[in-house]
């Protein structure tokens, strides 16, 4: 979230799209309500089906699954024609003025530069023009052709509203209506806040769904506004953390990136990170990126790394692929290119996609080490349990290891919400049995590997022999001694430029603004200095006092970066720096203190006045927001709408007959799996899969409550198809996709109704996920054997989402 | 001035946002009711603040355990509420967070460690020790078989690519910095946490 759960009090206007929080989330919704009840919000939701967060809604629009894209393009397309943006904050606060390289095209459902044979884009023309002077070339006037304004008045004007309607299935009129509404937020003072959840990341083009949303809101003057933003409410408790701490296949923590394979230079690959501003004076904030990159490297290696060696920069693996996401390590593993595995606290075999594949890719496994509190079907993919996992044991030799770990109740730590909040927790209980915590369980594993090294020797043994390990039990490093490493300390005395020491080595950090590039500063995670100082655990504090009634409890936990409650915050204040309106009022400038100030922690250089004209995004080199992506995205620097790999309708209308861009151009897709894509003839229903608020994902059915509240498995059916099918409420269906098969009791409901696409009428069917063969509550299908192995084009996030079945009388 | 109101009516009020405290102040406070007796269990319990493990909403809580904190008594949760003090939740769980304490307290928790050989069909309780020794030697030896220093191209990229790693999102902070810096250093690229899916 760019903003946070109280802050939804302050919207005028709540766009509810690709989530359905009322059942996923549902005491942050009781924020929804709050705006409805007393700020006289709105709240608009945009689903395939009837959801609860829909059922209090004032208003809402039918979408069929995966077309977000046509009718956000729609709407910015409505918001430029009509006139309807936020003038002042589009020309000084978005790149809208700034001039793109001539070129730059769009023809025919494609970006210039795209290579068929490797399915991706050259996007050296996805740029801006540089000026003689080394900055941007701007038009402040917005009229030359070649500006990012119009640009993107040219890219969406194809998404008319009939256009839309076609695609999408909502009707003109519904269009138009919502369309309206959204415009009225352009005004200074009032704001939409869009919420959104996996139901916009699980498609082929979800990172550009969410950048459509992103764009709406630059041209409402929506970002770093209270009740305003885009808001991920995400999955997990520690989701948000663990994307923070770089868990990931291509990141260090904090959002540096690792080498690939090319970058062999140490400062070449610093340079290319290092960004510096593209428009005169701007922040451009990753300017710092090797001060964070070095205190890393202090942090892993200590006195191992020095200047001398780059830091340790060759000690960290390199990547030879652009993302070994876990569907490339699926099809490797599948293969047979993986020896051995670890999932803690992860359920493949529930949660990726087309299982049968998962099994077979499992199955080849030599070691399988599942850490989990529960048994998971993970753990069990080898043990035969009929229908619902149908395999011999005797054929499968992965060597299986299940270690018991503590759950929540059970260890200290800090979890990161959505908002971004580092909350601690203490241990209230010790773990059943001979259970462990996962930090002690990683370090009697690296002590025991460190050991084999040292006895036996072995390939590349340096990163193991000489990484940082001084906790006071080293097989048992404690929760605060790690919150201690990522947020940091001096090495040596921290001096100001007139020698005056600021920091005394050993001490904790206070912000990231300390460190140094030089190896005088070691900090774990940078955008998490700050979180536990020399004045303690900020994390735990626990004071929820709001004392501009704003709903922003600074004392509350600990926010990154540097406790800031709303990103972007310096743009809710207009050129002057004043509130763009009374009751919008959150930072601001204070000429006689010569400070931002306010209710949260400026997301801006604090001093600096608005006359010095520094733009508030600024961890952008221009300082700006950008309407235009540039080269930040893989398949395009505009969003553009393609259908879902498996679609029930056979090509893309703003496309027809373009076969290249009937799905996502730049999205991967292996071989076996495009053969294994189903044909609409054979799978007519468009399907997707969602939670149910009583139950998280694979865990709950472990719970005797939730288990005994929504026992069984079942799948959601329009009456309309119910009808054409020939089944009744309670019924068993069967549900196939081209990969497999799930059978579940049918709910048929009002919540689904048929959509004309074209002169089709498209069928939606809901499946619920929560169910698989270990648990307390009834044996389930992992509804997973259904779904494609295809991703988006740029994080590779499975399509879930988007898929086509058959329903029929099991 | 007195109104009538039962406990149940008392934290609905609180959970509509009014602040439970200046209500009491009022001498607006609860009548004594049936819920009074779980209260004098509460009173005798240790209380833990902690935060729900599902969404990401991050709910606050409080644990409710038995036992004095002796050597020899081991804590047993046995009640979990939501924390009515937290700006976000004020109190509320969902269906979900309702049930934590079936969680904790599941027939599907582990409590061993186990291990299933290859083709076997069944689990075997193995010490620490022999887990954690048989794995780092599974790690060790995948790992001097197929690292790469350098690639066909004799770049050098130093990773470990047959051996993948799913980190825990549902894990503290603390666990997936330390897990980072331990997969990552071994040289593994294959490494992704559920923000992936």
């Amino acid at each position: 979230m760019t903003n946070h759960w109280v802050d939804i009090r302050n919207a005028n206007l709540i766009l509810s799209m690709g989530g359905n929080s009322a059942e996923a989330h549902p005491v942050g919704f009781r924020w929804v309500t709050e705006a409805i009840e007393h700020n006289h919000a709105e709240l608009i939701t945009i689903d395939p089906r009837f959801t609860r967060t829909g059922a209090v809604a004032q208003d809402k629009a039918f979408i069929r699954t995966g077309t977000d894209i046509a009718f956000l393009g729609g709407l910015i397309s409505y918001l430029i024609e009509t006139d309807q943006i936020q003038r002042e904050y589009v020309l000084n606060y978005t790149d809208a003025a700034l001039i793109v390289r001539p070129d730059y095209g769009f023809e025919d459902g494609l970006f210039s530069g795209y290579d068929e044979s490797t399915r991706s884009y050259d996007k050296q023309s996805w740029m801006y023009e540089m000026g003689d002077d080394g900055f941007v070339r701007r038009d402040e006037s917005l009229s030359d052709p070649r500006c990012v304004y119009q640009l993107l008045r040219e890219h969406y004007s194809r998404y008319t509203p009939d256009m839309v309607s076609s695609i999408s299935g909502i009707p003109v009129e519904t269009i138009q209506r919502i369309w309206k509404k959204i415009a009225a937020m352009a005004v200074p003072d009032k704001t939409m806040t869009i919420l959104y959840a996996l139901g916009w990341t699980q498609h082929s083009i979800g990172s550009q769904i969410i950048r459509t949303a992103a764009m709406v809101q630059l041209l409402l003057g929506n970002m770093g506004m209270p009740g305003g933003g885009v808001n991920a409410l995400r999955g997990h408790s520690n989701i948000q953390g663990l994307t923070d701490l770089g868990l990931l296949s291509q990141l260090l923590p904090g959002y540096m990136t690792l080498a690939n394979a090319k970058e062999q230079e140490y400062r070449a690959y610093i340079d290319k990170r290092i960004k510096q501003p593209t428009v005169e004076g701007q922040v451009s904030y990753w300017k710092n990126y090797e001060k964070f990159h070095v205190s890393l490297m202090k942090s892993w290696f200590g006195e191992a790394a020095n200047e001398g060696n780059n830091w340790c920069f060759d000690w960290l693996p390199k990547l030879e692929r652009p993302l070994y996401d876990i569907l490339d390590t699926f099809e490797r593993m599948s293969k047979g290119e993986l020896n051995g595995y670890f999932c803690q606290g992860f359920n493949p075999l529930a949660s990726f996609p087309d299982r049968a594949k998962v099994t077979r890719a499992l199955a080849s496994l030599k070691y399988l080490v599942v850490m989990d509190p529960l048994n998971t079907e993970t753990s069990e993919f080898w043990k035969n349990y009929g229908e619902y996992n149908d395999v011999d044991p005797s054929q499968i030799d992965t060597e299986v290891f299940r270690l018991p770990t503590c759950c929540f109740a059970e260890d200290d730590g800090s979890i990161v919400n959505s908002a971004r909040w580092l909350q601690w927790h203490w241990a209230a209980a010790p773990p059943p049995g001979d259970a462990r915590p996962d930090t002690r369980i990683m370090g009697e594993l690296f002590l025991k590997l460190k050991q084999l090294y040292l006895d036996e020797g072995g390939v590349f043994p340096d990163p193991i022999l000489n990484l940082t390990w001084d906790y006071k039990i080293p097989a048992e490093p404690k929760a605060e001694e790690l919150a201690r490493e990522y947020n940091g300390r001096a090495l040596e005395d921290l001096t100001d430029e007139q020698g005056n020491v600021t920091r005394r080595a050993g001490d904790q950090l206070a912000g990231f603004a300390e460190l140094t590039n030089d190896g005088r500063t070691a900090a774990g995670c940078w955008i998490f200095t700050g979180c536990w100082t020399e004045d303690g655990n900020q994390m735990a504090n626990r004071d929820n006092s709001d004392p501009y009634g704003t709903g922003n409890t600074l004392g509350w936990a600990w926010a990154w970066p540097m406790n800031r409650r709303i990103l972007y915050n310096r743009a809710s204040a207009d050129l002057q720096g004043r509130p763009w309106g009374a009751n919008k009022a959150f930072i601001w400038w204070d000429g006689k203190q010569g400070a931002w100030v306010g209710a949260d922690v400026p997301d801006f250089p604090t001093n600096s006045p608005p006359s010095q004209g520094q733009m508030p995004f600024i961890m952008q080199p221009e300082g700006v927001g950008h309407l235009f992506a540039g080269q930040s995205m893989v398949d395009g620097p505009f969003p553009e709408h393609y259908e879902p790999f498996e679609s029930p309708v056979p090509q893309n209308l703003l496309h027809p007959g373009k076969e290249k861009a009937r799905n996502n151009p730049a999205a991967r897709i292996f071989d076996e799996d495009r053969e294994a894509l189903g044909k609409p003839e054979e799978f007519p229903h468009a399907a997707t899969t969602y939670r149910l608020t009583e139950h998280f994902h694979f865990w709950t059915k472990h719970a005797e409550l939730n288990a005994i509240v929504q026992p069984q498995q079942f799948v959601e059916i329009g009456e309309a198809l119910a009808g054409e099918i020939g089944i009744v409420a309670g019924d068993w269906v069967k549900v196939s996709s081209n990969r497999g098969f799930i059978k579940a009791v049918a709910v048929v409901t009002k919540r689904l109704r048929p959509m004309m696409i074209g002169d089709k009428q498209v069928h939606h069917v809901g499946i619920p996920l929560h169910w698989g063969f270990t648990g307390v509550a009834k044996k389930g299908y992992l509804v997973n054997a259904l779904t494609p192995f295809v991703g988006d084009a740029n994080t590779q996030t499975p399509e879930y989402k988007s898929f086509t079945v058959r329903v029929e009388k099991a | 001035m007195a109104i009538n109101v039962t406990r149940r009516q008392f934290f609905k009020l609180g959970g509509a946002g009014l602040a439970s405290s200046s209500l009491a102040m009022m001498g607006f406070a609860p009548e004594p009711a049936e819920a009074s007796i779980r209260q004098f269990k509460l009173t005798h319990a240790k209380e833990t603040r902690n935060t729900c493990t599902y969404c990401s909403v991050g709910c606050g809580i409080l644990i409710y355990s038995k036992g004095d904190g002796s050597k020899n008594v081991e804590q047993n949760v046995f009640h979990i509420e939501g924390d009515p003090d937290h700006p976000v939740s004020r109190g509320s769980l969902c269906p979900k967070g309702a049930g934590l304490l079936d969680f904790v307290h599941s027939k599907g928790r582990l409590a061993y460690p186990q291990v299933r050989e290859a083709g076997s069909d069944e689990w075997k309780r193995i010490s620490w020790d022999e887990a954690l020794g048989r794995i780092a030697r599974h790690m060790k030896d995948d790992r001097d078989a197929n690292f790469v220093q350098r690639n066909a191209q004799g770049q050098t990229v130093n990773h470990w690519t047959t051996t993948g790693f799913l980190a825990a999102s549902g894990s503290s902070n603390e666990a997936g910095y330390i897990t980072h810096k331990v997969v990552r250093n071994l040289g593994m690229v294959a490494f992704d946490n559920q923000a992936r899916v």
